[in-house]
């Protein structure tokens, strides 16, 4: 049988568990790799991940499920994910105003994907960038002071 | 007054290189070499404990007190647990002492196992810390490279792993007990405490769980000595003696309506009024402040009137906040809505409340619905009643919830509503509108 999993990823994963008195505890990580790789947490990786930390495939999807982070295959993410913060520091600059251009500008709604599957856009809680705000994250890395003369050469930089 | 000289952000201040090589050229892991060639560990606690250092995470709590809450003589695991959820919106100090002096937290971190003696140390970093992430593992390897971490640092009988372990995007992560089921792999809801970590925490076993920058005063508190921590601050109220005092150098984050938003580091104490106008640049555009949250949105609002108050642990209080918390302050200036401002912090709450606890999350869901009210100028003055009562009503404070998230949730609202009733009179009867309503994705 064919698994989602490459051997890759699946050495990714194993390489956690002796980090932990408890293999379940690699859940998270491994959700992660997964995501990474594949863009989304497709059902087949889900039971392929709870045998490889003999849980039940519920136990992981009900972790997945929980944290806002993870998308299953029917929502993959694009190639980039773009989060664009609305708490306070950035709503009281902007935040609010800048979510709501770079999504019509991509015309799609917070947490759709631009039609060339380039762009994922969210809506994020603070993200701890608010000497900087408003700001937004690309994946993982917070860019500061996204005035809104910035958005277009940054979208333009992330269709790239 | 002396001038004073930063600590925590001494070598940030002086863009100083966050290598092993540059932070021990600079001094760095001399606290280490001390603590392992001349104290026991019990001596570390009582350093810890003797020096008032209180938790940077938002409570408060005596860091040395809780490490002796520990069980004597446990045959082990010991586990440390740190917090680097930073999620308290407004708040970042935590993430700049990762990104730029990995090594001072590093070197706290492996005091503080030295200290509670846990061997393993989990880092549990918030997901939106990429940056942070990658500086951090890349010190990490740096340490084991240079018997700094694994067995027998250092050459003597001690041996730490350090391990770091990404959140995925959610606030309750950060609380003590949401942090440990997280990072167990599970759903990060709240444990009911007793037991607490101390005595059953991560994977059942005794964890201490401590904040970033709480661990990074340890580093200095064993390095400078505990009399140079207690030279700054704010000690106990002798007619009050339920205070701890606040002694020691603080992280302040300013942010909102400032001309200088930043990070700065002063001896606990100063006065929100001077933290704005001699470090956040004062209020921007020539305004004047409407007010402010002074600890994360969490800790509740304070007036302009009420800028007075110094931001110590006991100085919120006074003005009908919840506490210090992460002393994040965000202004936000005349012009503003307030409104807008409690529904911006509502709508964080509803979002991040994790469900568990049925007061928590339908009083959050309500609150959120209520501003949105407001928002849309349909609202009723019987809702500032509704939204004062379920502030009151939602919190371990008042005995309904499992953590805290609901008293922070509340906290704000019925601050806003008291504070500044007449503006919220005034909205709903004008039936005024936001000017954020039609913006996509505000809801
Ligand atoms: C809802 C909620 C969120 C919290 N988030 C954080 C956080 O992001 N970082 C943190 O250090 N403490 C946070 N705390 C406080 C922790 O529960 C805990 O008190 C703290 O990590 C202990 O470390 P300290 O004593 O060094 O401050 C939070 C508490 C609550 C109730
Ligand atoms: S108070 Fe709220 S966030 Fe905390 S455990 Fe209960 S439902 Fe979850
Ligand atoms: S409020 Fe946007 S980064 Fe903190």
């Amino acid at each position: 049988m064919s698994s989602v999993l490459t051997d890759e990823l699946r050495q990714k994963i194993l390489a956690y568990v002796p980090r932990y008195p408890s293999k379940q505890a690699v859940t998270l990580p491994a959700l992660h790799i997964v995501q990474d790789a594949l863009r989304c947490v497709p059902l087949e990786a889900i039971r392929e991940i709870a045998d490889l930390l003999d849980l039940s495939p519920a136990e992981v999807h009900d972790t997945m499920s929980f944290y806002g982070i993870f998308r299953d295959k029917e929502h993959p993410l694009g190639k980039t994910r773009l989060w664009v913060c609305r708490s306070l520091a950035c709503g009281l600059r902007g935040g609010d105003e800048l979510l709501d251009t770079v999504c019509k500008k991509l015309k799609v709604h917070p947490g759709g994907t631009s039609d060339d599957g380039k762009i994922t856009v969210e809506f994020a809680e603070c993200i701890g960038a608010c000497e900087g705000a408003p700001a937004v994250l690309i994946d993982d890395e917070a860019r500061l002071n996204l005035t809104p003369d910035k958005v277009d050469a940054l979208l333009e930089e992330l269709r790239r | 007054m002396a001038e004073f000289e930063p600590v925590l952000l001494r070598r940030i201040a002086k863009k100083a290189s966050p290598w092993l090589d540059a932070y021990r050229a600079d001094g760095g892991y001399r606290a280490l070499q001390k603590a392992l060639e001349e104290m026991s560990p019990g001596q570390v606690v009582d350093a810890v404990k003797a020096s008032g250092l209180r938790g940077r995470g938002g409570a408060g709590f005596p860091t040395g007190l809780k490490w002796t809450f520990l069980p004597k003589d446990h045959p082990g695991p010991i586990y440390m647990c740190i917090n680097a959820d930073e999620s308290e919106p407004c708040t970042f100090n935590n993430r700049i002492l990762m990104e730029e002096d990995p090594h001072q937290v590093l070197e706290g971190i492996i005091l503080s196992c030295y200290a509670t003696r846990a061997a393993t140390a989990y880092l549990y970093l918030r997901y939106e810390y990429g940056r942070g992430y990658r500086v951090l593992q890349r010190a990490i390897d740096e340490l084991y490279g240079h018997n700094l971490l694994g067995r027998n640092i250092l050459g003597k009988d001690f041996h730490l792993d350090i391990f770091l372990h990404r959140g995925a995007g959610a606030y309750i992560c950060g609380e003590e007990t949401g942090l440990i089921e997280s990072l167990e792999g599970k759903r990060a809801w709240p444990r009911i405490k007793p037991p607490f970590p101390a005595v059953e925490g991560a994977f059942r076993k005794p964890t201490v769980v401590n904040n970033i920058e709480t661990v990074a005063c340890v580093t200095h508190i064993i390095d400078r000595g505990v009399e140079w921590f207690k030279s700054m601050g704010v000690p106990p109220d002798p007619k009050n003696p339920r205070d701890a005092g606040s002694y020691g150098p603080k992280l302040y984050c300013i942010s909102g309506h400032v001309n200088n938003p930043c990070c700065v580091e002063l001896p606990m104490g100063i006065t929100l009024r001077d933290l704005v106008n001699e470090h956040g640049g004062g209020v921007w555009k020539g305004r004047k402040a409407k007010g402010a949250i002074p600890g994360g949105i969490s800790m509740g609002i304070m007036t302009e009137a009420e800028f007075d108050t110094p931001l110590d642990f006991a100085g919120p209080g006074k003005v009908g906040c919840l506490g210090l918390g992460t002393a994040a302050v965000t202004v936000f200036d005349e012009e503003t809505s307030i409104v807008d401002v409690l529904h911006n912090i509502c709508r964080f709450f509803s979002h991040e409340s994790c469900g568990q606890c049925t007061p928590c999350r339908e009083g959050t869901g309500w609150m959120l619905k209520i501003a949105e009210r407001l928002r849309r100028g349909q609202g009723r003055l019987e809702d500032l009643k509704i939204l004062e009562e379920v502030g009151d009503k939602i919190g371990i404070m008042p005995g309904t919830t499992i953590c805290g998230l609901a008293d922070g949730a509340g906290w704000p609202v019925k601050n806003a509503i008291r504070k500044f009733r007449p503006e919220f009179e005034r909205y709903i009867r004008s039936a005024e509108k936001s000017s954020l309503l039609e913006l996509v994705g505000g809801h």
